[in-house]
């Protein structure tokens, strides 16, 4: 990916030559000693010797964080602390919050949530000046609402590394002086939701957490909250909203939840993936986390990859792997082969689709995913082969998230639907070309004019379809009129209706 | 005055003339209801009414008082989600009467409860068959595996009932679901709260038959075996089902960690 955008070494010489023509009076400046190769620098750029190339991906299994990802041993305590969890955190805990996110920050962590902000920063927000003179309780919440089109990294933590989790909200409560943590598990993962349960007792039992956590001093509770089922809780504040007994419409930001939160206090909401790797951070230092991955792309990440590949697995992974190498490494390939691949959405439904041409030397992380316009999100990867239909796959998504949109802002509510019917009609190619321009006005007439991100979650998919796909759609629609005899009119109406009186009202 | 009147008259009556020829008889349609949702109004039905009385048992009484001690004390209404599954989880849904007595031990207008119940879809606010299968049909289940198309099918053919509908028996209960989560081992279906995976149109009528015999051992008096849940393929959970390509060496402990902590 990088490489299509920055121009490649010999383009650049080349652009010197023209700009500063070896002539023999340039030359001639130059000292003597200095190699034909360097004769050709231009202006005064500083030439170092090339960075080593350096290639992503192949993570070691001492690296990864998550050991028990495939149920190697149980979800328990005592196979937790064989396993490192749980060792010396109240060495961790006595050093204070300013080395808790001094070591986030030096490990570059970004939140795992989909948004990617650096959790270092949003941490040290909770510790605002004079914090300790206010008496108000403070609260970290743990999202685990994951409800994400392909997504199903966080599930897993729950069930196998309950205590990752736990010992994670103790260590990131700490950095932020919070008095206890709310982890809001989806309804849905009943069974999951009684692993961490029983997780948390038995930490209560050893003294790990409640008063005087792991001996430091610090009291510190953790509580288990059940969503029932509404995907739109997943974000922040209409999380909080759910946590308070209210439906989950998201608020207006600011105040945002550091300052005004759960219950009227200061929170902040993290993501679980991103909360369960932070003892690991602490205990192994954040320059072991930050060299893994691209510059601002470090350290490991949980990968789910779905859809048509011949096994499709979770796999913790280093960041900015080569999508291709993840899944012919990690999945057994594409079905069929890799040139049997369509198109992939790299990161959870609401980042837009990348078709095979993109894939082919895309790598995974925040940034380079954010340059062929699309997004890392959750990073569940969506695979699609040549027999998938993009344009039912993404009409799917958009009926997911009209079904889905909370109905409190009028552009996602009223957008959802009408996105979703275009779409159903577009399936069939019943439609107009023009109206694949009145979708992408509409999405874009969304984006950025709703409360939360579902705005965009749902608008971006269908943009990307439209960049990417636009002669399938209208290939499907050429097909359809020449099916029916006619372009159908706008609104997908029959070409002949008019002629069939279907377009008058009753008594016109 | 006639050469004004005379174009109107010609044209008006080619118009009507026009228009008299097509058939103008149509009939009335409503929009259609969305199958995936289900009506956000209450009416009273001999089944859900304010009248039918509702109580906690002792045992969840008990459950509730430690729900309560999750939340601050000012802020009670917090428990009203844990409150309202509980009581779907004893009546069997979400009637009124469990809206009406979780608002009553809530100290809250019964209102805000029902605002809760009708947002979240898994309050269930009509009955339900005994197993309620939330078959996910989004996108990564649509391509996963078989597809779920081919699962909609084959619980279709096999209880005979259509999406959003229970079997005459009261045994099943079939809706769509949207993703829950469990994507790499799509397709995938729940029922009532255990997660199958990894379905094929096989094992699904297996394991449609292997519910129906467990009502069948219940009436009988005899212990139910419920299949376990998990993925119906053979594999664990979510590794790849070719060989583990992670996770293969010796697991590392405490000794990889920084000595200065």
């Amino acid at each position: 990916m990088l490489s299509r955008h920055a121009p490649s070494p010999k383009a650049v010489s080349a652009l010197s030559t023209r700009i500063l023509p070896t002539t023999a009076g340039g030359a001639a400046r130059l000292p003597s000693s200095v190699s034909p190769a360097q004769q050709r620098r231009g202006l005064a750029t500083v030439q170092d010797a090339p960075p080593p190339k350096r290639t992503y991906g192949g993570l070691r299994d001492q690296d990864r964080i998550f050991q028990n990802l495939y149920g190697h041993h149980g979800a328990d305590l005592k196979s937790a602390k064989k396993y490192g969890d749980w060792y010396k955190t109240k060495e961790i805990l006595l050093k204070g919050h300013d080395w808790i996110i001094s070591e986030i920050k030096a490990s570059g962590l970004r939140g795992r949530g989909g948004a990617g902000f650096p959790s270092g920063m949003k941490w040290s927000f909770m510790n605002f000046k004079d914090w300790d003179k206010d008496n108000k309780p403070r609260y970290l919440v743990v999202n685990a609402d994951e409800g994400e089109p392909g997504t199903c990294k966080d599930r897993e933590i729950m069930r196998k590394d309950p205590h990752k989790l736990i010992e994670g909200c103790l260590v990131a409560g700490r950095a932020m002086n919070c008095t206890a943590a709310y982890i809001y598990i989806r309804g849905e993962f009943y069974h999951e939701a009684a692993v961490v349960q029983r997780a948390i007792q038995e930490a209560y039992q050893d003294g790990l957490i409640g008063k005087n956590a792991c001996g430091s001093g610090y009291d510190f509770d953790v509580y288990i909250h059940r969503g029932m089922g509404a995907y739109v809780c997943g974000e922040e504040t209409s999380l909080i909203e759910s946590l308070e007994g209210k439906p989950g419409k998201p608020r207006l930001k600011p105040p945002f939840p550091a300052a005004v939160g759960l219950f009227g206090c200061p929170s902040t909401v993290a993501n679980v993936e991103t909360i369960a790797v932070a003892p690991t951070i602490c205990r192994r230092g954040g320059s072991w986390f930050a060299s893994f991955g691209r510059e601002r792309n470090h350290g490991t990440k949980l990968f789910c990859i779905s859809g048509h590949v011949n096994n499709p697995c979770t796999v913790e992974e280093e960041m900015s792997i080569p999508l291709r190498e993840l899944i012919e490494k990690h999945c057994g390939g594409v079905r069929g082969g890799w040139d049997n691949l369509k198109a992939i959405i790299p990161g959870g439904s609401s980042t837009p689709i990348l078709p095979k041409s993109i894939c082919d030397d895309q790598i995974m992380d925040f940034d380079a995913l954010k340059d062929s316009q699309s997004g890392l999100g959750t990073a569940a990867v969506i695979v699609m082969d040549k027999s998938a239909d993009v344009v039912r796959a993404i009409s799917r998504l958009s009926h997911f998230y009209r079904h889905e949109s909370c109905g409190q802002c009028t552009p996602c509510r009223e957008g959802s639907k009408w996105t979703q019917q275009m779409m159903s009609r577009f399936e069939k190619g019943q439609g107009k070309a023009r109206e694949i321009d009145m979708l992408q006005e509409l999405t874009k007439q969304v984006e950025g004019h709703t409360i939360c991100a579902l705005g965009e979650a749902f608008a971006w998919p269908i943009q990307g379809l439209i960049r990417h796909f636009r002669p399938e759609l209208e290939a499907r629609m050429q097909s359809y009129a020449e099916a029916t005899g006619g372009t159908p009119l706008a609104g997908g109406w029959d070409h002949d209706a008019l002629r069939q009186g279907k377009l008058v009202a009753p008594g016109q | 005055m006639a050469s004004k009147i005379a174009p109107f008259v010609f044209r008006s009556a080619f118009r009507s003339s026009r228009v008299a020829s097509r058939s103008q008889w149509r009939t009335f349609t409503a929009s259609t209801r969305a199958s995936s949702d289900v009506l956000h109004v209450h009416r009273d039905t001999p089944d859900n009414n304010p009248n039918i009385p509702f109580k906690f048992t002792e045992q969840n009484e008990k459950l509730i008082n430690e729900i309560l001690k999750r939340y601050p004390p000012q802020y009670k209404k917090a428990a009203v989600m844990p409150l309202l599954d509980l009581g779907q989880r004893q009546h069997g849904f979400t009637s009124l009467s469990v809206m009406n007595e979780v608002a009553r031990i809530l100290e809250m207008p019964p209102m805000r409860v029902y605002e809760v119940a009708t947002f979240y879809t898994m309050y269930n606010r009509t009955p339900v068959g005994k197993f309620h299968l939330q078959l996910c049909t989004t996108t990564p289940c649509q391509l996963g595996g078989c597809g779920s198309d081919a699962i909609v099918k084959a619980i279709s053919e096999n209880l005979g009932i259509k999406v959003g509908e229970t079997t005459p028996d009261g045994l099943f209960t079939f809706s769509e679901a949207e993703c829950l989560g469990a994507c790499v081992n799509a397709p995938m279906i729940q029922i009532n709260d255990d997660y199958y995976e990894d379905l094929t149109p096989e094992s699904i009528v297996t394991l449609l038959d292997a519910l129906r015999a467990s009502a069948k051992d219940v009436e009988a008096g005899k212990e139910a075996k419920i299949p376990a849940p998990g993925p119906m393929s053979g594999r664990k959970t979510c590794e790849n089902s070719n060989g583990l390509t992670s996770l293969t060496e010796e697991p590392w402990g405490p000794e990889v960690f920084r000595k200065d902590l």
